[in-house]
């Protein structure tokens, strides 16, 4: 029965081709534009690190004057109160993040000097955060204490000035200092690059750049603060810095710490100990609140709001769009089916049950919306290549995964099923005897 | 004409009108708040920034000790001083449209008390106020002894120069010359207001505060070095900035050109407005598709409902309807239609309005968006259902005496 239904819907859909095309392109570009959008939101607001992202933690403590900050802690640390929290060791790991600019040569490489993003840590950031290396390894916690010369560089470094070979070993120019690259990255996106993410809640929404690449170097952040003196910038400052760039000792924020705190009562001994901190520093007189805050890696995120506006407003905008191209094809196929209602009230009439035309009139509806459905998915293709064009931080993530690909054809079957169900259950509850009256 | 059979029409089929209606009231709502965020992104994108956009371009290094300031800035000023068709170079922290390196707060009190918002301090070297082509409004701009040296982030002590926008908004109703503004302790007096001067990054900022700039003059240190602003007729720009690039690596192998930085301000303008630009244009294209959509629907379901009449159709033409009656009888039904889904739409343009100035910080939709988003639904449908109309209204009288 099915093979004739099908012929009998392509013998309808073919007696009026331009309604056809129109209702299979309706669904196409519905389906097309909303699961564009909806890849693209799925790949900014997913977990940038699956099955860790619960452990970490991101503490918060206040070293600014009073009525300095109206919403809670500042986004980042002052130096000592990282050192101190760091030094305390309280955590199952931890890594300091401090990002800087610095000038790279590499003495080997015949290449011009290039500005590139330092980034300065300890040496749980790699098993911390779970990086992957193409050669060599991270540092050691000794090297984090002895302002070792080492660094660690990206796979899009290496490519650039080593060809893409193994340079562990070789020498990098940093500034005036020699140092050793002790490890490469393998490629490496963490979606948004979380450890750099903060103040999020300032940028109105234009939040895109948290989904830029990690930094090219990789440096212990005592090794950092010593070859790059005079080139850290702040947060944000209560007192302006006695001397611009170095912060060490200056009323600002500008360092930031991970924990990683591998179960529920970890998490609360290392609240306990943030909030002693804070107010051993308030008798201490360095800190005028006691306030403190521990987020967890994906309430930092959120508290940031890190999912571009833009993405979001596309999102609801593809969404709507779908709504109203399914009105229109269901508006459309209600009026085809009950327009044949003089044939289906003969088929009735001649012993077909209302299921039987329930089957036909879904099979017809059915293959639009699998014809729209293909149509969708390539026309997916097309948008997440038209995203991939655009001047964004996050263009060249915009890839269909697996799961988008079989969302995609699951809206597409959902979409079809909407859009021919409800046609099709009208049609097959016309009664048989007021059609043939009018015959 | 009587809209009483009309309606008894459509309630026979009230679930394709229905469907038709509410296809009208998503198109109304989204057109009402997609044409509202693509004025308020053009009206961004147009924003007047205060300079002589077209001619000047700037020159960014970056990679050297501050210590070295003072040689690297004589020899870069030197270099491309001497490239032809150069009219002016000078120094300037930060650039309209391009690096910001001078956002502050600031209070109008020394104490702190009194904040006056947080603004730009483009602080620029002896020739760039006029490099930039500043239009004062009052006062005076800065004279030599103005431009002194200074050893911290920003000048301690200094006569500038603010927008009529910063100044209204600090002193409202009052003449700012000769007010001061602090920030901690340093202390500037206002000599002189000028039209207008466009922060760097205007996309980030509320629009009323996109032109809270201030000018402080300074002499060339160890802060205010390796950023450059270049003056040259509109026309000989892109040469004068490949010349410039070679003449800084000649002058200064060792330094780095920012070269994401060092462009034309026209250049740097698209740049910060690309996503805007990129917003809006997917923005058009979601009307223009959304409109195609309704339209072409709104057509096919009058086809269908035209060629399921065709026997009434008759009927009422052998019984003495003119043509023109049956062509009003379509136009009405559908004139109905519009009418409830756009009501519909407009109570879900307010809400979806209300939700974007909710989590997006969006500004209210301006009501007058309401009956025009009507007006255009009404024309479109017009349009849309006039060629079934027309076919409808040429039914001859004779398909009556006929069996299907």
């Amino acid at each position: 029965m099915f093979g004739y239904y099908l012929d009998l819907a392509l013998l309808s859909l073919k007696r009026n081709r331009v309604l056809t095309a129109l209702m299979v392109l309706a669904i196409a570009v519905g389906i097309g534009a909303s699961m564009t959008t909806l890849t693209v939101m799925h790949l900014l607001s997913g977990d940038p690190l699956p099955g860790r992202s619960a452990h970490l933690f991101y503490p918060q403590v206040d070293a600014s004057p009073a009525g300095f900050t109206r919403h809670g802690p500042l986004d980042m640390l002052d130096y000592r109160s990282a050192m101190d929290l760091w030094s305390a060791h309280r955590a199952d790991r931890q890594a300091l993040i401090v990002n800087s600019q610095i000038k790279v040569r590499a003495p080997d490489a015949n290449l011009p000097p290039l500005m590139v993003n330092m980034l300065s840590t300890t040496s749980d950031f790699f098993p911390m955060f779970d990086v992957p290396f193409a050669y060599g390894s991270g540092w050691t916690p000794s090297d984090d204490e002895s302002r070792a010369r080492v660094a660690i560089i990206s796979s899009d470094l290496n490519d650039k000035m080593f060809g893409g070979t193994d340079s562990v070993g070789k020498t990098l120019r940093l500034k005036d200092s020699d140092v050793r690259i002790v490890g490469v990255l393998a490629p490496w996106r963490p979606s948004p690059l979380f450890y750099d993410v903060r103040g999020g809640r300032f940028a109105n929404g234009d939040t895109a750049d948290f989904y830029g690449k990690p930094e090219d170097v990789l440096t212990p952040v005592s090794t950092g603060l010593e070859i790059n003196a005079g080139n850290f910038w702040q947060f944000t400052c209560w007192h302006a810095p006695e001397k611009p760039g170095y912060l060490e000792n200056a009323g600002c924020v500008w360092v930031a710490l991970w924990v990683q705190l591998d179960d529920a009562a970890k998490v609360a001994v290392y609240r306990g100990f943030l909030d002693h901190y804070a107010q051993e520093q308030k008798a201490l007189g360095r800190f005028a609140s006691t306030q403190t805050r521990l987020p967890s890696l994906t309430q930092w995120l959120d508290l940031n709001g890190v999912v571009p506006a833009d993405v979001k407003l596309q999102t609801g905008l593809a969404f709507a769009f779908l709504a109203i191209c399914l009105f229109n094809t269901i508006g459309l196929l209600l009026a085809k089916f009950l327009r044949r209602g003089g044939e289906i009230g003969v088929r009735r009439a001649l012993g077909a049950s209302r299921r039987a035309i329930f089957a036909q009139c879904l099979v017809e509806a059915g293959l639009i919306g699998l014809l729209g459905g293909i149509g969708g998915w390539l026309l997916t293709l097309g948008g997440l290549w038209l995203v991939r064009r655009q001047p964004v931080a996050y263009a060249d993530l915009a890839h269909l995964d697996l799961g988008m690909f079989a969302a995609t054809f699951a809206a597409a079957i959902a979409v079809s099923l909407l859009a021919g169900g409800l046609p099709a259950l009208r049609a097959s509850s016309i009664a048989p005897a007021l059609q043939l009256k009018t015959l | 004409m009587q809209i009483q059979p009309i309606f008894a029409a459509l309630r026979k089929h009230k679930l394709a009108a229905m469907l038709i209606a509410l296809e009208i009231a998503f198109a109304c709502a989204v057109l009402c708040n997609a044409c509202f965020m693509i004025a308020s992104r053009l009206s961004m994108m147009g924003i007047d920034s205060g300079v002589d956009e077209s001619a000047l371009a700037t020159m960014q290094l970056t990679g050297y000790d501050a210590s070295k300031a003072a040689d690297v800035d004589a020899r870069a000023l030197t270099a491309l001083r001497a490239i032809p068709g150069v009219q002016d170079v000078a120094l300037l922290n930060s650039i309209p449209f391009g690096a910001r390196r001078g956002t502050a707060g600031i209070t109008t009190d020394a104490g702190g008390q009194h904040f006056g918002g947080v603004i730009e301090f483009y602080v620029g070297g002896p020739g760039s106020f006029e490099a930039l082509g500043l239009q004062l409004e009052s006062g005076r701009g800065p004279q030599t002894d103005d431009y002194r040296a200074f050893t911290g982030l920003m000048p301690g002590d200094a006569s500038i120069q603010i927008t009529q926008a910063l100044a209204e908004h600090l002193w409202p109703g009052a003449n700012p010359l000769g007010k001061e503004i602090w920030m901690e302790k340093f202390h500037y007096r206002v000599v002189g207001v000028i039209r207008t001067l466009v922060r760097p990054d205007p996309p980030g900022w509320p629009a009323a505060q996109r032109d809270w700039c201030v000018f402080v003059p300074a002499l060339p240190g160890p802060y205010l070095t390796g950023s450059y602003l270049l003056r040259a007729a509109p026309q000989d720009l892109p040469r004068v900035m490949r010349d410039a690039s070679v003449a800084i690596g000649k002058a200064l192998p060792d330094v780095v050109i920012d070269r994401q930085a060092s462009r034309t301000l026209g250049d740097l303008r698209d740049n910060v407005f690309r996503n805007d630009r990129a917003m809006a244009g997917l923005l058009v294209g979601v009307i223009v598709a959304l409109l195609g959509v309704t339209a072409l629907g709104i057509v096919g379901l009058a086809s269908f409902w035209v060629a399921q009449r065709r026997k009434q159709i008759g009927i009422r033409r052998a019984l003495g309807a003119t043509r023109g009656d049956i062509l009003r009888y379509f136009q009405t039904e559908n004139f109905l239609i519009v009418t409830f889904g756009a009501m519909l739409g407009v109570a879900l343009a307010i809400g979806i309005n209300l939700m974007l100035m909710r989590f997006f910080e969006m500004p209210q939709l301006p009501l007058w968006y309401l009956p025009v988003g009507v007006l255009v639904l009404w024309a479109l449908g017009q349009l849309a259902v006039l060629s079934p109309a027309l076919r409808a209204a040429k039914v001859p009288p004779v398909v009556a005496t006929r069996s299907v």
